[in-house]
């Protein structure tokens, strides 16, 4: 099978060293398996995420992203580019859509790359890593690697807010989206049926400036889990996976709990699947250790 | 009054709703509301809003450009983006609360307690330095922002989440030697200062 190639916009979070250090492993891991060639763009910058427009404001902060998708296009010309990141796809994305309707928006951000000596075109399409994952390579492909079906697991499937707003999944509902259910089936694992708070807030950057209303909107969303029987939450999105597995502890001292919920991204639950080892998985990375994945790895 | 303030507020003469239209990202989407509420109902920071979305747009045209621009509402934002695809207007619901948040900021209006603005305004200057956020110093800005004595109690209370991201290899304490960041510094300097000259021209011109 011919490689695919993308143009991979990484973003800060997935740096060595970084939150979400261990979302990077996993996900290498499986774009290996699946014959996906991420290229990443070179000397990409930060795009701001969701709290930099009070800062940034609105062409200096469209103008962050102007800059990767015009490296994009010079070094990786004609690849898609692709987001692991909720927030970096979220913001390229837009960039991209704004300039694309706004001609003096546009104008005034090639004015601006004219100063790093670069030219935005503004032709390449910006998508996430599960957009490719669904219309790239498909559900059927997906389960064709699997190794070790992880039966019996239980998961609930959380999505979280900006891999499903404002743009969302060709096909799926912002409401009710159905496609990290699909992956959980697709590996073998039963998906928490109904799972209510699959599309609710984990409080995002908040979670920093105001962590005590944060994390009474983290706690629904682990509780809601537990009472759906889960053994694990799986994300697709960097800020969720570190908001709802790093705070246990304090929810815990707060309201009494006995929270010990793994959360892991849905790519370290396909390289179980696919056969590969617990550090292969990015699983050394959790904070909680999902142990029902770590035995599959070990088995 | 801040003298951007002042020449904003005087420029208008009272028409609050015509100063959000011509300064404030997607603005021109206000008069569009038809307060249903729906936007109100669907926030997860809901309950703490001082004034929740829909009171906010009604407020823009009621002209009480003083209680919206000071206000806590816009900073409970999350980002979720629920409003915006809720909708049934189609109003970019959070482009506007983000626009209004800058706004304030921008003229100093924005309450500086809770911490988001000054939290959000930190994350901006950490991004811009290398063109990479520095996640280290961050978090160290956000624990010490309220200065020296509540920062050490902070993160004596934050200690066991540091250590375990630590443990996990998902934080680097070298970091606060410089850490990552773009190779292209004065490009990127460059780049963005340009952007926001040609911002704030545009705002002077209107404003």
């Amino acid at each position: 099978m011919a490689k695919k190639n993308y143009s991979f916009y990484p973003g800060c979070s997935s740096q060595k060293g970084a939150s979400a250090s261990n979302y990077t492993t996993s996900v290498s891991t499986i774009c290996n398996v699946l014959d996906i060639q991420l290229n990443e763009i070179p000397d990409w910058n930060c795009c701001s995420a969701s709290i930099g427009y009070a800062g940034g404001g609105e062409l200096p902060r469209l103008t962050l992203s102007a800059r990767n998708i015009a490296l994009s296009e010079q070094h990786n010309a004609g690849q898609d580019i692709v987001a692991t990141c909720a927030a970096c796809w979220l913001s390229t994305k837009e960039t991209h859509e704004r300039l694309h309707y706004d001609a003096q928006l546009f104008a005034e951000a090639n004015q601006a790359l004219k100063e790093a000596k670069l030219t935005l075109k503004n032709e390449t399409k910006v998508r996430h890593l599960v957009e490719v994952l669904i219309e790239d390579v498909g559900y059927e492909a997906l389960k064709a690697p699997v190794k070790k079906p992880l039966n019996g697991i239980k998961i609930a499937g959380y999505v979280g807010c900006q891999t499903n707003r404002p743009f969302g999944i060709a096909g799926e509902s912002f409401e009710n989206p159905r496609y990290l259910d699909k992956f959980i089936e697709t590996v073998g694992a039963t998906p928490v049926e109904n799972y209510d708070k699959r599309v609710s807030c984990c409080g995002g950057a908040l979670a920093f400036s105001e962590p005590e209303k944060s994390q009474a909107l983290i706690k629904d969303i682990i509780e809601a889990a537990y009472d759906g029987g889960a053994q694990m939450i799986v994300t697709p999105c960097p800020v969720c996976q570190m908001n709802v597995e790093i705070y246990q502890g304090h929810i815990n001292q707060r309201y009494g709990t006995k929270f010990d919920m793994p959360v892991v991204y849905y790519s370290a639950m396909m390289a179980v699947a696919y056969g590969k080892s617990a550090k292969e998985a990015g699983l050394d990375g959790q904070v909680i250790p999902a142990k029902a994945l770590e035995a599959v790895a070990a088995g | 009054m801040s003298e951007a303030n002042h020449a904003a507020a005087g420029k208008y003469r009272g028409n609050f709703l015509k100063e959000v239209e011509a300064n404030v990202e997607e603005g021109e989407w206000v008069k569009m509301c038809m307060q249903c509420g729906v936007c109100s109902g669907s926030c997860p920071m809901g309950p703490y809003w001082e004034h929740p979305p829909q009171e906010i747009f009604m407020m823009i045209r009621a002209g009480k450009r003083e209680e919206v621009l000071s206000s806590t509402s816009m900073w409970m934002c999350t980002s979720c983006y629920n409003c915006l695809v809720r909708c049934p207007r189609e109003v970019p619901v959070t482009h506007v609360m983000h626009g209004l948040a800058t706004y304030a900021q921008r003229l100093g209006m924005a309450p500086q307690n809770p911490i988001t603005a000054r939290f959000a305004q930190k994350f901006w200057d950490n991004l811009t330095k290398t063109g990479r956020v520095n996640e280290l110093k961050l978090g160290m800005a956000l624990y010490f922002i309220n200065g020296l004595s509540e920062g050490i109690q902070t993160a004596m209370k934050m200690q066991d989440i540091g250590l375990g991201m630590f443990k996990t290899k998902r934080m680097d304490p070298l970091e606060i030697l410089g850490g990552h960041g773009v190779k292209d510094r004065v490009g990127f300097r460059a780049m963005l200062k340009k952007a926001q000259e040609i911002e704030m021209a545009k705002l002077t011109k209107v404003g």
